[in-house]
């Protein structure tokens, strides 16, 4: 009879309770092997993780913390052979691009989360974009490239203009799925409170709905931020390579993420010293990014 | 008409003692095809705390809520019928429904304070209406006649949905009465709050009826005489299949508890039904 058949024994005959742990009771070390096993996921889980940051940290390291940070961080690329030299040019122009695809996604993407979230969520309209945004999430990000590349880089030539854009075609769905999401997880009694102020359906949306949505979209503005700043693929079609600091947005344009891969597979040890320094800091601009994004998506009050 | 609408029962309507704000007159309120509340004529007086009582579903939230067209957000809400505020009809073609929301405001069931400090959420309606004045004096005065200032004047900056429930529902209280509104409207005010919550609530109705009219809807029948000067009572007709509401009886709060004139509202009030 296991102990635990209590029910079966008339109330005044039952043996005294215990209460105490039992080790090696079945029930307990069921509990333990499964709790050992999700900790040892967890660890798995997060070796690449840290394997990629410890050799991120190793390998660009050494030249991005060592005497010519400066020069690393502002110099232009070296040619073949020779020494020195840093990736300035493609921090400046990954910045540029993220910029200009955020100009582009972030209004937009706030704007058509409004039409999802607030205005008119049941529509045909809204279930169609909707949907379609969805399906971007997982869009080859080459394709973004190609259909730049089709569009503005086959009559206007390369530039950080069609760069942005294309990087704009891959943070849309990502800004307006966040932005609808916060949005619409606003209490409907906020709202109601709002238009028992006597708010029209435009002051409800701007003093109460996003006001109270920010942190949300926030955070998925700066996810996007973060995930545009690392594409490599997109900025093939569209922005090229330069080996010069950008001087017109008309122009080829360096990136990070072309030069890391560039100068990887280039016989020097130098440019790979480099690709590797070009590494590390796009990761700390991606951190850089995603520590914002916890820190604004903080709720003020 | 026809045959059956001829034999519906229509109150007797309640004569006021004193000046209306508002007078409501409903023919009918449709939801879609569904006809909610049927008939019924309340008028709101001035500086009396008027209480709307009725079992689940008799229509006297929906009634409550057309008084500053709250309504209208629901797309298949349809009003036939007059509510007089002013010598105008807020139904007419012509009335813009937010500009009637500024002078007849209302505090919900569930306390909704926004996701900002106490201070800007008492703030929000001055701002709204571009108040030019003093704006921190004049929220302090409104947490004051909302019974929250000692508790909260240092912690204005805190945020709203930082307070206990009773608390925020005061908070709405005094967000709701610092842009001076005409009437307000209060819709089960008290349902989502504890006993001392509610009766800090209850004086709190009491000492504003000094200055403005105040329509009450309450599902409790102890709260309606404590509160309210004149009480309407509704109840709800499922004999013709739908479920529509309708106003039984109408006047002093007294009179309606002590001696009703109608039959169901004495099953009610005694408690043979709910």
């Amino acid at each position: 009879m296991s102990q635990l058949d209590l029910t079966s024994q008339a109330l005044d005959i039952r043996p005294r309770p215990r209460l105490q742990y039992q080790a090696l009771e079945p029930r307990a070390l069921k509990s333990g092997f499964l709790t050992g096993l999700t900790w040892l996921a967890a660890l798995l889980a997060a070796v690449p993780l840290f394997s990629v940051i410890y050799m991120l940290l190793i390998q660009g390291g050494t030249r991005l913390f060592g005497a010519d940070i400066a020069e690393v961080l502002t110099g232009l690329p070296p040619a073949g052979f020779e020494m020195g030299g840093g990736i300035g040019p493609a921090i400046v122009g990954t910045l540029i691009m993220v910029g200009i695809a955020s100009a582009i996604s972030i209004p937009l993407g706030i704007l058509a989360a409004i039409y999802l979230g607030v205005l008119d969520s049941t529509s045909k309209i809204a279930k169609t974009a909707r949907f379609l945004a969805k399906v971007l999430t997982g869009f080859p990000s080459i394709l973004a490239g190609v259909f730049v590349y089709a569009v503005i880089v086959i009559r206007f030539g390369y530039s950080a203009t069609a760069g942005g854009v294309a990087l704009a075609v891959l943070m849309l769905p990502t800004v307006v799925l966040a932005a609808e999401e916060a949005m619409s997880q606003v209490p409907q009694r906020m709202k109601d409170a709002a238009y028992g102020m006597g708010c029209t359906r435009t002051q409800v949306i701007w003093k109460v709905v996003l006001p109270t949505g920010l942190p949300g979209i926030l955070t998925g503005v700066m996810l996007a931020i973060a995930g545009a700043s690392g594409e490599s693929a997109p900025l093939l079609f569209t922005a090229l390579f330069s080996n010069y600091y950008i001087s017109e947005l008309a122009e080829p344009t360096a990136s990070l993420s072309i030069l890391i891969y560039n100068f990887s597979g280039m016989p020097f040890q130098n440019q790979i010293e480099l690709a590797w320094t070009a590494s590390l800091v796009l990761v700390l601009i991606v951190l850089v990014f995603n520590i914002l994004a916890r820190i604004l998506g903080r709720p003020k009050v | 008409m026809n045959a059956t609408a001829e034999a519906l029962f229509v109150a007797e309507p309640y004569q006021p003692t004193d000046d209306v704000v508002i007078d409501c007159q409903v023919d009918k309120i449709f939801y879609g095809d569904f006809l909610a509340v049927r008939d019924s004529t309340v008028p709101i007086e001035k500086k009396k705390i008027t209480g709307f009582i009725g079992p689940s579903g008799c229509g006297k939230s929906t009634v409550l809520r057309s008084l500053n067209r709250m309504n209208d957000l629901i797309s298949v809400f349809r009003f036939q019928g007059s509510v007089m505020y002013h010598g105008q009809d807020i139904y007419a073609k012509k009335v813009d429904p937010v500009v009637v929301r500024r002078y007849i405001g209302m505090v919900f069931q569930q306390p909704n304070p926004f996701s900002m400090s106490i201070f800007d959420n008492v703030a929000f309606g001055l701002r709204l209406n571009r108040y030019k004045g003093d704006i921190e004096e004049r929220v302090e005065r409104a947490l004051q006649r909302a019974a929250l200032w000692k508790e909260v004047k240092d912690k204005l900056k805190n945020s709203g949905l930082s307070l206990s429930g009773g608390q925020q529902q005061r908070l709405c209280i005094a967000r709701a009465i610092a842009t001076e509104p005409d009437v307000l409207l209060m819709d089960e005010p008290c349902s989502a709050l504890d006993p001392i919550a509610t009766r800090q609530v209850e004086e709190l109705m009491l000492e504003l009826k000094e200055n403005y009219t105040l329509a009450l809807v309450t599902h409790n029948m102890q709260q309606a005489t404590r509160v309210a000067d004149t009480t309407a009572f509704f109840s709800v007709d499922i004999s013709q299949g739908g479920r529509t509401g309708y106003l039984v009886e109408m006047g002093p709060t007294r009179q309606v508890f002590e001696d009703p004139r109608e039959q169901l509202t004495k099953e009610y009030i005694s408690g043979e039904f709910s």
